[in-house]
């Protein structure tokens, strides 16, 4: 048993890394940012009347000009070429041929920076969907109550009969909700049913992006504590404002180790664990990031609201806390725990 | 990432387990928690039979008796004999784990010859003397005195929330030997004999009603010189080779132990109804993620010693301060399960719930723990 990452994990993630904060640094972060701001200003009075295409559209109908658009079509190709959406597709079949801890690295990086779009509906996509492993297409996919990004993108997967957009906390991802089924809110209820594969796939990608941001939020906080002045001395120097850091990080290690150990076991259990463990330590993580700021991280113009905001949306994804914590509740009377 | 066992560490487990299910069936029964004779003799006759079966110091050095076994077969044995309900290593704990590990690697070759066999064997037992009345965890405001008296060090002081004091043998004792130096410097590590003249054991009664821990008194006690373990006034180094112990692979065992626990009160909510409160249920099913990741950091953090020789990293504050707190939620919440029931005394869950009240200051509280995940890892500034 060695746990660690491998020589070839590091170098994955670090090239990551860098390919992501080469094309999606702070920039490119709030360009998209003001981007999405300037389209809502102007949309806003007309949104109401939510005019969403039912199931399984594909092409370009119903755009808007390209001016309008918050998703980065260019961004979109430099991933599929880079490999992202690919990665874990055969290399007979034109992938990289990773699997499953390699992607969740890469899914933590662009937790990490914020990246926009439906990511994980497009790799998932990769292999079935013809042109989402290259970019070429985007995809996204109805799991559960909300839909992302149902306007921009290309092909959809799954049932959006009657969706109906809805103002968006969070200025990167353009949400639909779905009617309720048969009385019930969609992905509420009964948790009997096993998830899909997709679901689990989904669930566990979601907490590796969470971790990545949690991670980042905490880095935040610790440099602000480091080089922030207050009563004549760095805020890292009060304990009030250690303890708050310290536990951040403990959040995000605990939840590290929970996410890579899903990764390499894939077990739903792991996955409902990593998954709980992985937003708590980015809502907390972000919350705290904030107070660390102080007044200046409740401005717009701090990045903190923006990973808050995100990781609310993401606990939102493929059933939320009650259905991790109701398998995993599960997994205790069935013996295995 | 990988968290698959190589077929030796499979073997071992497998001999293990076989050891243990032949082995557990034929031990005496358990003493009570509050005869400490009953339960010194039970724990060291525990450690002989795992000595005869050459498990004893598994994790230690060959040339200091161990078997040399790597981080990750420690971690199996942890978890094998916490599974089959294996005693816990109880009054061996400051030996084995501690004073034992500590003299392993900074004592002379005479010293270890003269105190490790008889731990391995089960033959003595070892106390923790650093913790006194003014200095907790600000370890290093230690006044407990000693000074020279040509081949002795004479001690008088006082230690307090020293765990198995009454049927100790010796004591692992920070004393200061130079009050005028920095308080970080001018501490020496003795090795006390507990039957030497000048001292004094009282027990201490805890909030759990029991005995666990008792106030030493020290009068002018003689220590030999040759008893010193390191340098003079190098007692503060070689501590923090004892604590960096404690806060590495200390705690593997328990989150085993509360996995299980934590399986035992699902399967009485279910008996007893309490399973159909969801919201209940959903705090069982996050304690479950909690302690789940637990294991998973453990396994992390056996892993990164592994590969920096078997040295326990800074990790152990992080984990240290996660599990003690959960480990209180775990008893909380079992409460909850038995409603009225929780008020028995006689129940263990009660027991181990007030006992689990020391977790979050035991070894370093929690705000220590933090303080130090805060400088030491994510190098903030020093506070005050």
């Amino acid at each position: 048993m060695d746990f660690r990452l491998t020589d070839d994990q590091r170098a994955l993630k670090q090239g990551v890394r860098d390919l992501f904060e080469g094309r999606f640094g702070r920039e490119a972060l709030r360009a998209a940012v003001d981007r999405a701001d300037g389209r809502r200003g102007a949309d806003a009075p007309e949104r109401a009347d939510g005019k969403a295409t039912a199931g399984g559209r594909e092409g370009a109908d119903g755009r808007r000009g390209e001016g309008a658009r918050v998703l980065d079509r260019e961004l979109w190709r430099e991933l599929g070429a880079a490999g992202f959406f690919a990665l874990r597709l055969p290399e007979a079949e034109g992938g990289v041929g990773q699997g499953l801890p390699e992607a969740v690295l890469a899914f933590e990086e662009a937790g990490r920076v914020l990246l926009p779009g439906p990511l994980i509906a497009t790799h998932l996509a990769a292999g079935f969907v013809a042109g989402a492993a290259a970019g070429e297409v985007v995809v996204t996919s109805a799991d559960g109550p909300l839909v992302e990004w149902l306007e921009e993108a290309d092909v959809v997967r799954g049932d959006v009969t009657g969706a109906e957009p809805l103002v968006p906390v969070d200025p990167l991802t353009p949400l639909h909700r779905l009617p309720a089924t048969d009385g019930r809110p969609p992905g509420g209820g009964a948790f009997r049913a096993a998830r899909t594969p997709d679901g689990l796939l989904t669930s566990l990608f979601t907490a590796a992006e969470q971790l990545g941001s949690a991670a980042r939020t905490c880095e935040s906080a610790v440099q602000h504590a480091r080089t922030r002045e207050q009563f004549g001395r760095p805020i890292g120097a009060f304990q009030a404002v250690q303890h708050l850091c310290a536990g951040m990080l403990a959040r995000v290690e605990v939840a590290r180790a929970a996410v890579y150990a899903a990764s390499v076991t894939a077990d739903p259990v792991d996955i409902a664990a990593a998954r709980l463990l992985a937003d708590e330590a980015a809502v907390r993580g972000a919350r705290d990031c904030l107070q660390v700021h102080g007044g200046i991280g409740f401005t717009w113009e701090s990045d903190v609201h923006l990973h808050l905001k995100r990781a609310w949306t993401r606990t939102h994804r493929a059933g939320g806390a009650t259905r991790s914590e109701e398998e995993s509740a599960d997994d205790l009377v069935a013996g295995t725990a | 990432m990988d968290l698959t066992y190589t077929p030796e560490e499979e073997e071992f487990r497998a001999r293990l387990r076989t050891w243990l299910a032949g082995v557990l069936p034929e031990l005496p029964p358990k003493p009570s928690p509050r005869d400490w004779p009953a339960r010194r003799a039970y724990d060291l006759g525990w450690q002989r039979m795992l000595y005869d079966a050459g498990y004893a110091g598994l994790h230690w050095p060959v040339d200091a008796g161990g078997r040399g076994a790597t981080p990750t077969q420690h971690l199996i044995y942890l978890e094998e004999t916490e599974k089959a309900g294996a005693p816990y290593v109880g009054a061996n704990f400051v030996g084995l784990l501690h004073a034992g590990p500590t003299i392993a690697s900074e004592g002379s070759a005479g010293q270890r010859a003269r105190w490790l066999p008889p731990v391995l064997r089960g033959e003595e037992v070892w106390c923790q003397g650093f913790s006194e009345p003014d200095a907790g965890s600000d370890l290093a405001a230690l006044r407990t005195r000693a000074w020279r008296d040509g081949d002795d060090y004479v001690v008088s002081g006082s230690k307090i929330w020293t765990s198995h004091a009454e049927v100790a043998d010796w004591c692992e004792l920070l004393v200061r030997t130079d009050p005028a130096a920095r308080k970080h410097r001018g501490i020496t590590w003795l090795a006390m004999p507990m039957d030497a003249p000048g001292i004094t054991v009282r027990p201490l009664r805890t909030l759990a009603g029991s005995t666990e821990f008792a106030e030493v008194f020290l009068d002018e006690v003689r220590v030999p010189v040759a008893n010193r373990v390191g340098a003079e006034n190098d007692g503060w180094r070689v501590t923090m080779v004892t604590l960096s112990y404690e806060r590495g692979t200390a705690f593997v065992g328990e989150v085993v132990a509360c996995r299980r626990v934590l399986s035992e009160v699902a399967r009485e909510a279910r008996k007893n109804g309490r399973w159909d409160d969801a919201v209940l249920r959903r705090r069982l099913g996050r304690l479950n993620a909690e302690f789940r990741a637990l294991w998973r950091l453990t396994q992390w953090n056996v892993s990164e010693a592994q590969s920096a020789g078997g040295v326990p990293g800074a990790g152990g504050s992080v984990f240290k301060l996660r599990y003690s707190h959960a480990r209180q939620e775990l008893y909380d919440a079992a409460a909850e399960v038995l409603g009225p029931e929780s008020l028995d005394l006689g129940r263990e869950w009660t027991l181990d719930r007030l006992s689990s009240l020391s977790y979050t200051i035991a070894a370093g509280t929690s705000q220590i723990q933090r303080n130090i995940v805060a400088e030491r890892i994510l190098g903030l500034p020093r506070g005050r």
